[in-house]
C-alpha cells in the first residue's frame, strides 16, 4: 500500500512546489462570486501574451473571504505572498510587479514562509525548498512584511478541518496525499482493529460539528455494536443554516479529507456503503466531491479491496432538493430513500434503525474532515487543542459574517471568547455604528448580546446563554439591525421550512409569525409579548424534531435580551434601529443635499422631487420606505427617523 | 473559460446524472438511494418543469404510485410544477444577506423584471426565486443567476446583472 501513496506524494510535491513561479487563485464559490474566475482568465491571458512559463492553479477558499478574490504568488526561494482583493482589471499591473521582482504592497495581506503539514507535524520551508532560485534573485526587504499567520485574522486560528483549504488544488488527490493525506487510513487499515479506531475517536472527545454536539465516538460505538450484517454511513452535507458555509468550503477546497474520514468511519463501524447528501444550492461542491470519489476509486483508495487489505467501501452522492428540514437526520434518511423529507420520532435512533431500517451512522462534513488528523496525531493532541476547561475538545470552524469588517471562515480552538472572534479576528464593526449582538446557530439558535461577549465559545456556555453553537454560523448584528425584525425573519424562515407534520410547529409558528408581523407593523400590544412566550413553549414541547423544538429560540432569546426593543415597538410605536418600515420615515437634510438627484432617479415609488432651491424632497405619502435613496445618496443626506 | 477544471466538471455533472432512462430496469427490491430525486431533477432539466405527463411516466418507470411522486415533487423547493423561465434568478435570503439589505435587492429585481418572487416573466426569460442561503454569506448580499453567484451587490447594480441573457 505504501508505494501507491509514495507515488502520489511525489506527484503532489511536484505540483505543490513546481520549481517555478506559481500563481494560486481561490476559486471556491465565494471567490467566484467576487470575480475570481475573471481573475483566473486574466492571469492566463497575461501569461500567454508574455509567453511566461509559470504555473497557474486553482485552490479552495483560504477563509479570508472579505478580501476575495485572493491570489497567492510563490517565486521559488521566496515566501509565498498572499494578495487580496485582486480586481480582474488590475491583474496585468499586479503581475508586472511580480515580474519585476517587487511586492504589491497595497494588496498584500501577508507572507507565508513555510507550509505546515498538520498530519505529520512537519514544516516545509518555502525559502530553501531545494529548488533553483528565480533568476531575478531574491525579493528585497520582505522580512519587513507581515507574516500571514500573525495578522489579526489568522493569529488565533488553528486550522485542523481547514488544514488544506486554500493551499491545495481540490481536484488533485496527489496534492492531498503530499500534505499527509491517507496516512491516517493507511495506519488504520494496517495496524488498528475497528474497535481501536472507535476507542481512539471516543478518547479524542470529538463531538459532532453539525449542531447537536453528540459525542462522535459514542455514536460510532453504538453503530459498531448494532446487530446485523448491513450498515450504512452517511455524510450530512445539507448545510441549511443560513449564515453557515464551512461545509461548502471544505467540500470545495478539500474533498478528500471528508472522503478519507468517511472511509475510516466505515472501517470502524463495519459499513460497506456510504452516502453523502449535498444541498442542491451547492453545485460546485457536488461536482468537486464527485471528482474526488472518481479519483479515489481510480487509485484504489475507495471501492473494492482498499489498499489491498480486502476492505471495501463505496460512496454515493445524493443531491438534496432544497428543503431545510432535510438537515435533520431522520428527514435526511427519508429523503435519500426517495420519500418526502419528513422527520420521524426518535428512538429508534439511526444508529439502531436508519437507512432502509439498517444501523446508520450520520456525521456532518466538518466532523468527517476532522477524523484523519485525530488518527494521525492522537486523541491527546486533539483534546489539548481546546482552551475551554469544559467538556469540549478540539477546534471549530465558524463563519463570521454580517456587520463586521472581516467576514470569513475562521477555525479556532473551542474556548476562545466571542469578543476575540468578533472584535479581534473579524475586526469589529464594519459600519459607523456599534455591534449589538451575534446570532449563532441559525434558525435554531439565538442572539447573544454584546454584553455577554466575554463568554467562551463552547457547546455548554452558548446553550446557557440562550443560544446554541449549532453548525457555527455567527451573524454579527449592529445598531442598525432590528432584533424584532430578526425574530420575525427567522420565524418566516422556519414557518416556510416546517414540513407540516406536527400541528404545533405548523400552526404555532404561523400564529407567532402573525404576532411578530403585527408588532413590526406598529400594531402590537404588551400582551402580545406574553402570548409569544406561551406559544413558544407550546411549539417547543409539542413538536417532534429539532426544527420545531428550536424554532422559538430566536424569539425567546431576543425577548430575553432585547425586551426594550420590543417595548419600543409596542408602546412607543418606534423602531430604534430604523428597520421596520411602518414605524419609520425618511427625510433629506436640505443643507447636506448636493442636488445630484441620484435618489430621484433610483426611487421606485416616484416619491422624490427636486426643489428649485437645489435640493431633493421626499413625499411621505408616496414613500414606500425601501431605503434605496439612503443607500445611493453619495452625500449621506438621507436620514431615517 | 480557458482550462478551469471545475467548470468542465460543473457542466458534466449537470449533463449526465443517473437520468430517467438510466433508471429503467434497475427496479429491484428497492430503488438506489437518491434515485427518485435524481429522476425528478432529470425530468425538470429536460422539460424545464415537472409536467403531469412526465410525472406519470416516472411513476410507471420507477414503479411508484403517482400520488407518492407528486408528494415528493411538491415537498422540495427545487421542483416546479409550472413552466419556468429560461434563466433562474435566485435572491439569497439568508441571515447575512437579510442583515445587509437583501430586501432592497429583491424589490429592485421585482421592479426590473415586473414579477414577484416565485413568478416568471411573460416572455419566459427569467424566473425570480427567493432561496435560503447559497453559502456565500461573507459577500452578502448575493444573487445567483443560473448557478453563478454574484456578491457584494448594490441596488443600482441590479439592471447590469440581467444583461447578457437570451
Amino acid at each position: 500500500m505504501n508505494h501507491i501513496l509514495e507515488e502520489l506524494r511525489e506527484t503532489g510535491r511536484a505540483t505543490l512546489y513546481p520549481g517555478k513561479t506559481k500563481i494560486s487563485i481561490g476559486l471556491a464559490t465565494c471567490g467566484r462570486a467576487a470575480g475570481a474566475d475573471r481573475v483566473y482568465e486574466a492571469v492566463c491571458r497575461f501569461l500567454a501574451e508574455r509567453s511566461l512559463d509559470w504555473t497557474v492553479t486553482q485552490v479552495g477558499c483560504l477563509g479570508f473571504c472579505t478580501k476575495e478574490p485572493l491570489v497567492m504568488v510563490h517565486v521559488p526561494g521566496n515566501p509565498r505572498f498572499v494578495y487580496g482583493p485582486v480586481n480582474p482589471d488590475d491583474v496585468s499591473q499586479f503581475l508586472e510587479f511580480t515580474l519585476a521582482g517587487r511586492v504589491e504592497g497595497e494588496l498584500l495581506l501577508g507572507r507565508i514562509d513555510e507550509d505546515y503539514n498538520l498530519m505529520l507535524d512537519e514544516k516545509v520551508s518555502l525559502l530553501d525548498s531545494g529548488v533553483q532560485k528565480d533568476s531575478r534573485g531574491d525579493r528585497e526587504g520582505w522580512e519587513e512584511l507581515p507574516l500571514l499567520s500573525e495578522i489579526p485574522f489568522y493569529r488565533r486560528q488553528v486550522r485542523v478541518a481547514l488544514r488544506n483549504c486554500g493551499l491545495i488544488d481540490p481536484f488533485s488527490l496527489a496534492e492531498y496525499v503530499a500534505r499527509g493525506g491517507y496516512q491516517a487510513l493507511a495506519l488504520v487499515l494496517k495496524e488498528m482493529t475497528p474497535e481501536d479506531v472507535v476507542d481512539l475517536v471516543f478518547d479524542s472527545g470529538l463531538r459532532g460539528r453539525g449542531g447537536a454536539g453528540f459525542l462522535t465516538g459514542r455514536k460510532w460505538a453504538a453503530a459498531r455494536s448494532a446487530p446485523g450484517p448491513v450498515k450504512y454511513l452517511v455524510c450530512n452535507a445539507d448545510e441549511g443554516d443560513p449564515g453557515a458555509y464551512m461545509d461548502r468550503s471544505i467540500l470545495e477546497g478539500d474533498p478528500f479529507s471528508v472522503l478519507e474520514g468517511m472511509t475510516i468511519g466505515a472501517y470502524a463501524i463495519g459499513a460497506k456503503e456510504g452516502y453523502i447528501y449535498v444541498r442542491d444550492e451547492y453545485p460546485l461542491a457536488v461536482a468537486t466531491f464527485q471528482e474526488a470519489v472518481r479519483q479515489a476509486e481510480g487509485n484504489g483508495l475507495l471501492g473494492e479491496n482498499i489498499f489491498d487489505t480486502g476492505f471495501t467501501f463505496r460512496v454515493h452522492l445524493v443531491r438534496g432538493a432544497g428543503a431545510f428540514v432535510c438537515g435533520e437526520e431522520t428527514a435526511l434518511l427519508a429523503s435519500i430513500e426517495g420519500s418526502r423529507g419528513e422527520p420521524r420520532p426518535r428512538p429508534p435512533y439511526p444508529v439502531e434503525k436508519g437507512l432502509w431500517g439498517r444501523p446508520t451512522c450520520i456525521n456532518n462534513v466538518e466532523t468527517w474532515a476532522s477524523v484523519p488528523p485525530i488518527v494521525c496525531r492522537g486523541p491527546a493532541w486533539y483534546r489539548a487543542l481546546c482552551w475551554s476547561p469544559r467538556a469540549s475538545a478540539g477546534t471549530k470552524v465558524f463563519s463570521v459574517v454580517g456587520q463586521v469588517k472581516h467576514t470569513g471562515l475562521v477555525e479556532v480552538p473551542l474556548g476562545v471568547t466571542l469578543s476575540e472572534i468578533v472584535h479581534e479576528i473579524a475586526g469589529g464593526p464594519r459600519g459607523g455604528v456599534g455591534i449589538k449582538a451575534v446570532q449563532t446557530g441559525g434558525p435554531s439558535g439565538g442572539c447573544i448580546p454584546a454584553s455577554m461577549f466575554h463568554l467562551p465559545v463552547d457547546f455548554e456556555t452558548l446553550t446557557e446563554a440562550g443560544s446554541i453553537m449549532g453548525s457555527g454560523g455567527f451573524v454579527v448584528m449592529d445598531e442598525a439591525t432590528c432584533m424584532v425584525d430578526i425574530a420575525r425573519y427567522f420565524l418566516e424562515f422556519t414557518l416556510g421550512e416546517s414540513c407540516g407534520k406536527c400541528s404545533t410547529c405548523r400552526e404555532g409558528l404561523l400564529q407567532m409569525h402573525h404576532l411578530l408581523e403585527k408588532i413590526t407593523q406598529g400594531e402590537g400590544t404588551v400582551a402580545d409579548l406574553s402570548t409569544l412566550r406561551e406559544l413558544a413553549w407550546l411549539v417547543r414541547e409539542g413538536s417532534l424534531c429539532g426544527l420545531g423544538k428550536t424554532a422559538p429560540n430566536p424569539v425567546l432569546s431576543t425577548l430575553n435580551h432585547f425586551r426594550d426593543e420590543y417595548l419600543a415597538h409596542v408602546r412607543e410605536k418606534r423602531c430604534p434601529a430604523g428597520v421596520c418600515r411602518a414605524l419609520i420615515s425618511f427625510y433629506i437634510v436640505q443643507e447636506e443635499c448636493t442636488g445630484c438627484q441620484t435618489c430621484l432617479e433610483e426611487c421606485l415609488a416616484g416619491a422624490i422631487s427636486f426643489h428649485s432651491d437645489g435640493y431633493c424632497l421626499i413625499d411621505e405619502e408616496k414613500c414606500v420606505k425601501c431605503g434605496t435613496c439612503a443607500d445611493v445618496c453619495p452625500a449621506g443626506a438621507v436620514r431615517c427617523r | 473559460m480557458s482550462d478551469l477544471k471545475s467548470d468542465d466538471l460543473l457542466k458534466k455533472s449537470e449533463a449526465n446524472p443517473a437520468g430517467v432512462q438510466g433508471l429503467s430496469g434497475e427496479v429491484s427490491e428497492r430503488l438506489p438511494g437518491g434515485a427518485v430525486l435524481e429522476a425528478l431533477f432529470s425530468l425538470q432539466r429536460r422539460e424545464g418543469y415537472l409536467s403531469e405527463e412526465g410525472l406519470s411516466y416516472l411513476s410507471s418507470q420507477l414503479g411508484i404510485p403517482l400520488s407518492q411522486i407528486y408528494g415528493v415533487a411538491t415537498f422540495y423547493n427545487a421542483f416546479s410544477l409550472v413552466p419556468r423561465g429560461r434563466h433562474q434568478v435566485c435572491v439569497c435570503y439568508g441571515t447575512a444577506c437579510h442583515v445587509r439589505g437583501a430586501r432592497s435587492i429583491l424589490e429592485r429585481l421585482e421592479r426590473e423584471l415586473g414579477v414577484k418572487s416565485g413568478e416568471t416573466t411573460p416572455d419566459r426569460k427569467f424566473s425570480l426565486h427567493l432561496v435560503r442561503c447559497v453559502g456565500s454569506c461573507s459577500l452578502a448580499p448575493v444573487v445567483m443567476v443560473d448557478g453563478r453567484v454574484r456578491g457584494r451587490l448594490k441596488v443600482d447594480q441590479i439592471p447590469q446583472l440581467l444583461i447578457g441573457y437570451e
